[in-house]
């Protein structure tokens, strides 16, 4: 059940020999070496895999590898260093252990894309669910509300 | 500031060719060491090699950690220690953690372990000393090089200046001459006050990596030709398999081995997705376990009839029955609490591989010295052969104090005979967690006519952590975490009884951040506010009445109403709560304010916190560390409970185990109350004050008192 897959990420075209019915998430992570959007449930109920497909943020655990072959995905390697909300990020020093922060990145791009002046409301019920166990939310949320100031549209 | 090294501390040398290595040790004597004498020294174990401090010719100062990176900063408070009396430039500052060796032991704990808060209380005094003792060093090889007195020549920003002649040589360019010197037989450190970079927020080294998505977790480890393996694990507790069908899933593409190990089987595959394939392929049943009637609702009851038992004394002072007697008010109360697992982000992994003279394990570990002696057994090496590579931890909280997920990819390399990476999924990982231990505590109070609280009598039913960890450190009957925040607490009261019946149960229970605390200052800090409503008067004064000489809990105390408004009327079906829970060697209050409608949902509005931790390294991380450990702590509060059912545990991911979100939290303020006393911790004390906070609040709004956890939530 193995096939040659082809997925374009971060704009550049990748070969994988994998099932194709293998979650996107472990085909970035283990097989392109993608490590930066991590694995925590497995079951799309945590945020911390999200990754953006068209530009859309899609909880990679949950996307088989099958159903991305003509998508645009980006990760968390994706978002240049001087983007907006990864300087905000930096700024607010929001990271602990840092392991959900790629994901709630890629929530807030998402969300900053759409919104570019995202009200707190707007940005607690967009990244509602992406969860956090060291509780940096009050953090991720000024580090949105940051980059918003700073113009964060991409 | 003149030290001498009266405080068991030795500072040694060593020549490692590429530079300058500075070490701190416990045996009493400033030492040096050529390498060859360093070695000698070592193989005949006079003193061990102790280096956390290198200085390289690239102009790079490494700072080596004893302590793992878990989120609560310790890399980067550790460096700004060594980096202030060493004068060095930040940005040549880099931050690894130490390998699994006896010289990065905890001095208390003689231990190579992350856990109890204690990383910069524990570390701070030999930081400093390695950092000015390299400065002294790097400086004379300055004068030295240039032919005048040291006197001349200063250290700034990592630099050494002769300011009369203007010349100046990096601590790159210095160290390799440095390194031949004596090591100073004193240091001579800083002033408070000439401090660059203790007490200041400098930016946390882990963040940008981590904001890049670039910070290596054990889960992002590599290794060439490394398999990956996944472990099919008993679902009940104590089961044993029945039938499986390993050929089936030793033909899975790709499956490399089956193997079978102590806690079940494990497939090995050359990718993840064939491992799990395989695992599922095996198709194991299971029996149904040694304690099958075990769930939730038998363990409640089972923690209530405990409590009719007789248990061990933890404390006794006064007369506790006969006070009570006297007393003109008594009043009572039961208070439960449910297992909580700690769900890190990261699931539990670990990538090792063993070969025949060697074994390299990379894990984010909070115990080196654990991981380290289980590799041993599982391979027989000696110790000098196995390296354990510590990672950066995707949240330990007191869950990667565990090394079972260790001794299973050691086992399993050493079986396949190739490198592999155990990966665990969430659900493995609240199936096989240890947890915090639920308890149910009976509490009854007395007041005299004043309304004076006169005794406390307490009794906790509840399954023992030591004696499954540290069995040696049970003392008459006690556990101490089990009483910990009731047999200390800081309240004065006359006739204090505190009882503690262990509860035996078939689940594991363990460290959960700030253990004890975490969930006796539930009852403690609850039941003190109901007698203080009891004697009619304000939470605060009446706390405040019980702590007359008790200088820190009081200042957290009046910071924590000050800065809350405490006192002031709230809006219609507001309520505010207080409490207060020392732990860890610093104080911590917190108020909330909480909201509940008709309906009785809570809605918590605001938490406010004063904490006085000692003289401090880096305020903007406590002040994270204590916005965390609310979050944790309202999360237990108000979302989760471990559920069992069948004789296994039933929660199973974050669908039924939720954790608290970010549209149910609330605005939190931190005030760092400023104080010269004895340095205490920060990672944990955040958690214990806020559950009792928020359930004290309700009683504000409502009138209602709960007194069980986890308290309804507003959705």
């Amino acid at each position: 059940m193995l096939a040659m897959i082809r997925v374009k990420v971060n704009g550049k075209d990748y070969e994988a020999d994998v099932d194709p019915g293998l979650p996107l998430l472990w085909l970035l992570r283990e097989h392109l070496n993608l490590v930066g959007t991590k694995f925590g449930c497995g079951q799309g109920l945590c945020g911390v895999c999200t990754v953006h497909m068209d530009g859309e943020a899609v909880r990679s655990c949950q996307v088989a590898v099958g159903e991305v072959q003509d998508k645009a995905i980006t990760t968390i390697e994706g978002i240049p260093d001087n983007h907006p909300l990864k300087i905000a990020w930096i700024e607010e020093q929001v990271p602990q252990c840092g392991y959900c922060q790629p994901g709630q990145i890629m929530q807030a791009a998402a969300l900053v894309a759409k919104i570019p002046n995202p009200s707190e409301e707007n940005i607690a019920e967009e990244l509602d669910g992406i969860l956090c166990r060291c509780g940096t939310y009050p953090r991720i949320k000024q580090a949105i509300l940051r980059a918003a100031r700073m113009g964060a549209k991409p | 500031m003149s030290a001498s090294m009266d405080r068991r501390e030795f500072l040694k040398l060593t020549l490692c060719g590429a530079g300058l290595t500075i070490a701190v040790g416990t045996d009493g004597i400033l030492k040096i060491a050529s390498a060859e004498a360093q070695q000698a020294a070592t193989a005949a174990n006079v003193f061990h090699p102790n280096a956390f401090l290198e200085i390289t010719p690239d102009n790079v100062v490494r700072v080596l950690s004893p302590k793992s990176e878990l989120g609560q900063g310790t890399y980067t408070a550790l460096a700004m220690i060594v980096a202030d009396e060493l004068e060095a430039d930040w940005k040549q500052i880099r931050v690894e953690a130490a390998p699994a060796r006896d010289e990065y032991k905890d001095p208390e704990f003689g231990m190579q372990l992350t856990g109890g808060s204690r990383g910069v209380t524990n570390f701070y005094d030999s930081f400093r000393n390695a950092g000015a003792a390299a400065k002294q060093m790097l400086v004379e090889a300055a004068a030295n090089d240039w032919k005048v007195p040291e006197g001349e020549c200063v250290a700034s920003v990592g630099t050494v200046k002769h300011t009369k002649s203007g010349r100046s040589l990096t601590y790159g360019q210095l160290c390799v001459e440095a390194a031949k010197l004596p090591l100073p037989q004193k240091v001579t450190l800083k002033k408070e006050n000439e401090f660059r970079f203790i007490g200041t927020s400098v930016p946390r080294l882990d963040v940008p990596d981590k904001v890049k998505g670039a910070g290596m977790f054990g889960i992002d480890t590599f290794v060439p030709d490394m398999l990956y393996a996944v472990v099919a694990r008993p679902p009940a507790v104590g089961a044993k398999t029945v039938s499986m069908n390993k050929e089936a899933a030793e033909k899975i593409p790709r499956v490399k081995n089956v193997v079978t190990i102590s806690s079940g089987m494990a497939v090995c595959a050359d990718d993840i997705g064939a491992a799990w394939k395989g695992r599922d392929a095996l198709d194991i049943k299971w029996d149904k376990g040694t304690h099958p009637d075990l769930d939730t609702a038998r363990l409640e009851n089972l923690f209530l009839k405990q409590l009719e038992n007789k248990g061990a004394i933890a404390r006794n002072d006064g007369n506790v029955e006969s006070a009570l007697k006297k007393a003109s008010t008594k009043i009572s109360g039961e208070y439960a609490l449910p297992f909580l697992a700690h769900v890190t982000m990261e699931p539990m992994n670990c990538t090792a591989h063993v070969q025949k003279d060697r074994c390299d394990v990379w894990v984010p570990t909070q115990f080196q010295t654990a991981a380290l002696e289980v590799s041993m057994k599982e391979t027989g090496l000696k110790m000098d052969q196995v390296h354990i590579h510590t990672t950066y931890l995707g949240g330990g909280f007191g869950r990667r104090a565990e090394v079972k997920v260790v001794e299973e990819a050691v086992h399993i390399s050493k079986a396949v005979g190739r490198p592999v990476k155990l990966l665990g999924t969430r659900e493995e990982d609240i199936a096989t967690d240890f947890f915090r231990p639920g308890s149910c505590s009976r509490i009854e109070g007395g007041l005299d006519e004043q309304g004076r609280l006169i005794a406390w009598s307490h009794k906790i039913a509840v399954p023992s952590i030591v004696e499954q960890w540290f069995p040696s450190m049970i003392k008459n009957g006690i556990d101490f975490t089990a009483v910990e925040s009731i047999s200390d607490m800081e309240y004065v009261i006359p006739n204090l009884r505190v009882e503690q019946v262990l509860v035996s149960t078939p689940l594991r229970v363990g460290f959960w951040r700030s253990v004890g605390h975490s969930s006796n200052a539930f009852p403690v800090e609850c039941f003190m506010d109901e007698l203080a409503h009891a004697a009619g008067m304000d939470p605060l004064a009446f706390r405040l009445n019980l702590l007359k000489d008790k200088p820190r809990a009081t200042r957290v105390l009046q910071t924590v109403a000050e800065a809350s408004g405490w006192g002031k009327p709230l809006p219609q079906g507001h309520g505010h709560g207080i409490a207060m829970v020392p732990s860890y060697g610093s104080w911590v209050a917190h108020v909330a304010e909480v909201s509940v409608q008709d309906s009785g949902i809570i809605k918590v509005e605001r938490m406010v916190s004063a904490v006085d931790c000692g003289p401090y390294v880096h305020p903007n991380n406590i002040v994270a560390q204590l916005e965390g450990g609310i979050i944790m702590g309202l999360s237990a509060a108000l979302k989760e409970k471990v559920q069992f059912n069948d004789g296994s545990v039933k929660s199973s991911n974050f669908d039924d185990y939720e954790l608290l979100t970010m549209s149910e939290c609330p605005k939190i303020e931190v005030h760092i109350v400023k104080s010269s006393d004895k340095r205490g911790g920060i990672g944990e004390v955040g958690v214990p004050p806020t559950a009792p906070a928020v359930a004290n609040a309700v009683f504000n709004a409502t009138g209602t008192r709960l007194r069980r956890l986890p308290l309804p939530l507003a959705k």
